[in-house]
């Protein structure tokens, strides 16, 4: 039966005799298991020497400790200060009431797992049993027998003998199965033009009329908000215009100096010099990239670069903010925009092409690809 | 005292009996008792990965008690002084909450936080143990397979809980996501949609999160853990080779007591560790990102550790989009974001079937390799891992850049020829230490123990002294075939030269009883 030694077995015993130890009745049940101790034996060879007494002491010791430490724990939660007053140096006990409860509780959970681990590697006896494995499959019999049931509920059932039946079930079961998760289906939902049209859009957020830049505290801005060489990001004044309800529309607005904005007039896409999308010095870019849509909020003032800082796009301002390096592979579309009569900022329309991520139906136009 | 001893004895044997009566128990109790497991310190990798389990189930199940998984925008008026007045959804107000008024609560956030750290790092190390041991050989296959599927549930797990508190941090992981689904081919915007309700962020991605991450993963974890462990108790422990060990037997020792005293030891000890780390290390400060907007992110976000391979992978890979006009394009994410993470799924998950196809061994193997015997799939993994490690430096290499003064793009541009190169030189490297390796056993078990004893001959000749590891024949040949084992490499490996001096930090004089100490030092003057 046990093939796992050369030596032989273990002859079984027989229960009813009385005479039979405890130890002798265990191992029967190890040889039923067909396990064989290779070495066994007390941890310490006479039992109660002031070595054994010592490791039992400071089993106990653990343990002890260990609720002691639950307890500082439990009085902590309920009695320190805890309670955040604002602004804290640390000589406030409240500041402490986080690390008071690591620290408790930590010690309380180690104290006990060393007196379990002691226990175990210095109480326990010293063992090692070899256990036979019987790896594979079942034997040929249990084999034969199973494989005769199942022949035997198949032709119960007649699933051979009535194949038209079985197709009926499949046929009615795959719908069923459609049904289950058709529900499912309560989620989609059309996008729409969610990708391609933005809240700077006249026709559908403001009843036609131009749409001003606002900041994120809803004050219209005006060309003198803007110092030379510097930047704001500005959102449609509209509701919720600075919300994340309009998660594609933050334009960052950007006054450049002279020399710069008169490189950036040269190298302007012939769609935006059709619709004259600068003013003055002033350009407005929208601020979500156009890698995975992280607001790319880094403006390097000396390189005239800005940085998204998710995956390191960047995108040269004096040329249509193109990507120059990282993985973006469009610029940043411009927001073409003019001053009304009042001097604030207005949008001349929408984007010209959809800003953010790429997805399969962009439209694309060619001005995008010449560079 | 003696009565009361009897009377608790025949009360033990009273209850069992009443449970035998009912459930028929004798017979499982005692099989489930005196099972054998065998013992190594790294099959207990695993286990970390169990206990941080039910530690993040607990911790979990108290933040919930708290947590209002609504993005209904509300302003802040709670304790922390610099976000009143601010507006923010009800998910990150609760959050707040949590960390500032509810008494324990940032403990008890640091704790689910730093359980899914060392969850998914334990899950890794496991899964390194477990490959590079050859364990996933036959018949164990079907329990990798359900280990790769358990990281994964993991690693969405993570990243669906640490988008919930909708802090600046996690707005931007959503954000990242948005991005990688729209850019699936005719399905993406679609996807997207049905994702977040309509256009990002929406209002009810974060209760969609909510049941998928507090009740839908979690169940399937449990589920797949528990078969999990039921098949490496079915199918019964792998083992190291070694003395008495064969591909039919399991030497070890028993699961009651041993084994059970020693796994809930580890288990308190893991809880205890995780526990002092959530009070004394502070983790994912929520406060201080503020709430999610669409147009605020800051310098060095970075997701958790399991997900940055992943964004590295997409912040190297080159601006390379397909486009036919007027109505197709493929961004660049979609390359690394949904194929390169369709790959990290399916290539783990059919390594098995592809060694059993390649290498033709079709045999059942319950004894463990060691890493170096099988040079191909130690380099092979060796390949992947020197390849995770340049995504995840890649992920944080904006932050390297920072910290070491280092151009951004430079750090891109190595990223990039890195995860090229290193990878082959890496296999190579490999292959090479593991056959040097080898080599090196078989050089052991031919002329034995390199002893670091010099002598001379009468002619002047210099030699080391070898002890072999058996009787030599007369050219001080020992004919030991290589089995599997470790082979030892040290004197003290075969029990000669222990210290002659016992104590740690001052020296403990005593006069060794089994003259220890004079066979060590004549030994050392060659006379021996």
């Amino acid at each position: 039966m046990s093939a796992h030694n050369d030596s032989n077995p273990p002859e079984p015993v027989d229960l009813s005799n009385p005479k039979l130890s405890r130890f002798e009745v265990y191992k029967e049940g190890l040889r039923r298991d067909d396990i064989e101790i290779i070495h066994y034996e007390p941890r310490f060879a006479k039992p109660g020497t002031k070595a054994e007494k010592r490791m039992e002491r400071i089993v106990s010791g653990l343990f002890l400790f260990s609720g002691l430490f639950a307890t500082a724990f439990v009085a902590a939660y309920i009695w320190w200060p805890w309670e955040y007053e604002g602004a804290a140096t640390w000589r406030d006990l409240q500041t402490w009431y986080t690390p008071v409860l690591g620290t408790t509780l930590g010690l309380s959970l180690l104290f006990f797992a060393v007196g379990v681990l002691t226990w175990a590697k210095k109480l326990l006896p010293v063992e090692e049993l070899i256990q036979d494995r019987h790896d594979g499959g079942s034997s040929s019999d249990d084999r034969k027998i199973a494989e005769a049931t199942v022949d035997n509920m198949v032709e119960d059932m007649g699933l051979k003998r009535r194949p038209f039946l079985v197709k009926a079930a499949l046929l009615g079961a795959a719908p069923l199965g459609l049904a289950a998760i058709a529900p499912l289906g309560a989620l989609i939902k059309d996008p729409g033009d969610m990708l391609t049209v933005t809240g700077w859009n006249a026709e559908k957020h403001n009843d036609g009329e131009p749409i001003r830049f606002m900041m994120k505290d809803g004050a219209l801005v005006r060309p003198d908000m803007v110092s030379v060489g510097g930047q704001i990001t500005v959102y449609p004044a509209i509701d919720h215009g600075a919300t994340n309800q309009h998660p594609t529309s933050p334009v960052l607005l950007i006054h450049l100096r002279d020399a710069d904005a008169e490189v950036l007039r040269g190298n302007l896409y012939p769609m935006y010099q059709d619709v004259d999308a600068l003013w003055g010095n002033f350009v407005a870019y929208s601020k979500i990239c156009t890698h995975v849509g992280c607001p790319t909020s880094l403006y390097e003032q000396q390189s005239q670069r800005l940085l998204c800082p998710c995956h390191q796009s960047q995108f040269n301002v004096v040329d249509n903010a193109a990507p120059v390096f990282g993985p973006a592979t469009r610029h940043l579309p411009m927001l073409p925009f003019t001053v009304d009569e009042e001097g604030f900022f207005i949008a001349k329309s929408d984007f010209l092409v959809p800003p953010g991520p790429a997805f399969w139906n962009r439209p694309s136009l060619p001005e995008e690809d010449e560079k | 005292m003696k009565r009361r001893k009897g009377t608790s004895d025949s009360l033990l044997t009273k209850a069992g009996g009443e449970l035998d009566d009912r459930f028929k128990l004798a017979l499982p109790a005692r099989i489930l008792f005196n099972k054998v497991f065998p013992d190594h310190w790294s099959f207990l990798l695993g286990e970390i990965a169990l206990f941080s389990f039910i530690l993040l189930l607990l911790s979990g199940t108290f933040l919930a008690l708290f947590f209002e998984p609504s993005m209904v925008e509300v302003t802040y008026n709670g304790v922390y002084v610099p976000l009143q007045g601010v507006e923010m959804s009800q998910a990150y107000h609760s959050a707040l909450d949590l960390s500032f008024e509810v008494r324990g609560g940032l403990f008890m956030r640091q704790l689910h936080h730093w359980s899914t750290l060392l969850f998914m790092a334990s899950i890794l190390v496991h899964m390194l143990r477990i490959f590079f041991t050859g364990a996933f050989r036959a018949p164990r296959e079907t329990n990798w397979m359900i280990g790769i599927v358990l990281f994964w549930l993991g690693f969405f797990e993570g990243f669906f809980g640490y988008s919930l508190p909708d802090d600046g941090l996690s707005g931007t992981g959503l954000r990242i996501m948005e991005g990688m689904t729209e850019s699936i081919p005719f399905i993406g915007p679609w996807a997207s949609a049905a994702l977040f309700g309509g256009q990002f962020p929406g209002t009810s991605v974060i209760s969609m999160l909510y049941i998928i991450h507090v009740f839908v993963f979690p169940l399937l974890i449990l589920a797949l853990i528990t078969v999990h462990i039921g098949l490496v108790f079915a199918q019964k422990h792998t083992q190291w080779p070694g003395p008495g060990r064969t591909e039919h037997n399991v030497v070890g020792f028993r699961m009651f007591p041993n084994y059970v005293m020693k796994q809930v030891g580890f288990m308190l000890f893991i809880w205890g560790v995780l526990g002092a780390m959530a009070g004394l290390f502070q983790i994912n400060p929520i406060w201080l990102f503020g709430p999610y907007e669409v147009s605020v992110v800051s310098s060095a976000s970075q997701p958790d550790f399991y997900v940055m391979y992943l964004d590295g992978l997409i912040r190297l890979f080159p601006a390379w989009e397909l486009r036919i006009p007027p109505y197709f394009t493929l961004p660049p994410v979609f390359w690394p974001g949904i194929v390169g993470m369709g790959l990290s799924v399916m290539l783990p998950l059919l390594y098995p079937a592809l060694e059993r196809r390649f290498t033709k061994d079709r045999g059942h193997h319950n004894l463990l390799q060691r890493p170096r015997d099988n040079a191909g799939r130690t380099s092979l993994g060796v390949m992947v891992v020197v390849f995770w490690i340049i995504g995840v430096i890649s992920g944080g290499n904006d932050v390297f850049a920072e910290q070491f003064d280092i151009s951004l793009n430079a750090m891109t541009w190595a990223g990039r020829i890195g995860l090229v190169v290193m990878p082959i030189i890496a296999y190579y490297v490999t292959y090479r230490i593991c056959l040097g390796l080898q080599q090196h056993d078989r050089e052991v078990l031919a002329h034995g123990l390199e002893t670091g004893i010099l002598m001379r001959d009468p002619n002047g000749r210099f030699y080391e002294v070898h002890q072999p590891l058996a009787e030599p024949d007369e050219h001080g040949h020992t004919e030991l075939e290589y089995n599997g084992w470790v082979v030892p490499k040290k004197m003290n490996r075969i029990g000669a030269l222990p210290p002659a001096d016992k104590g740690f930090f001052k020296s403990i004089e005593e006069p060794s009883e089994d003259g220890r100490a004079e066979r060590r030092d004549e030994i050392e003057s060659g006379k021996h």
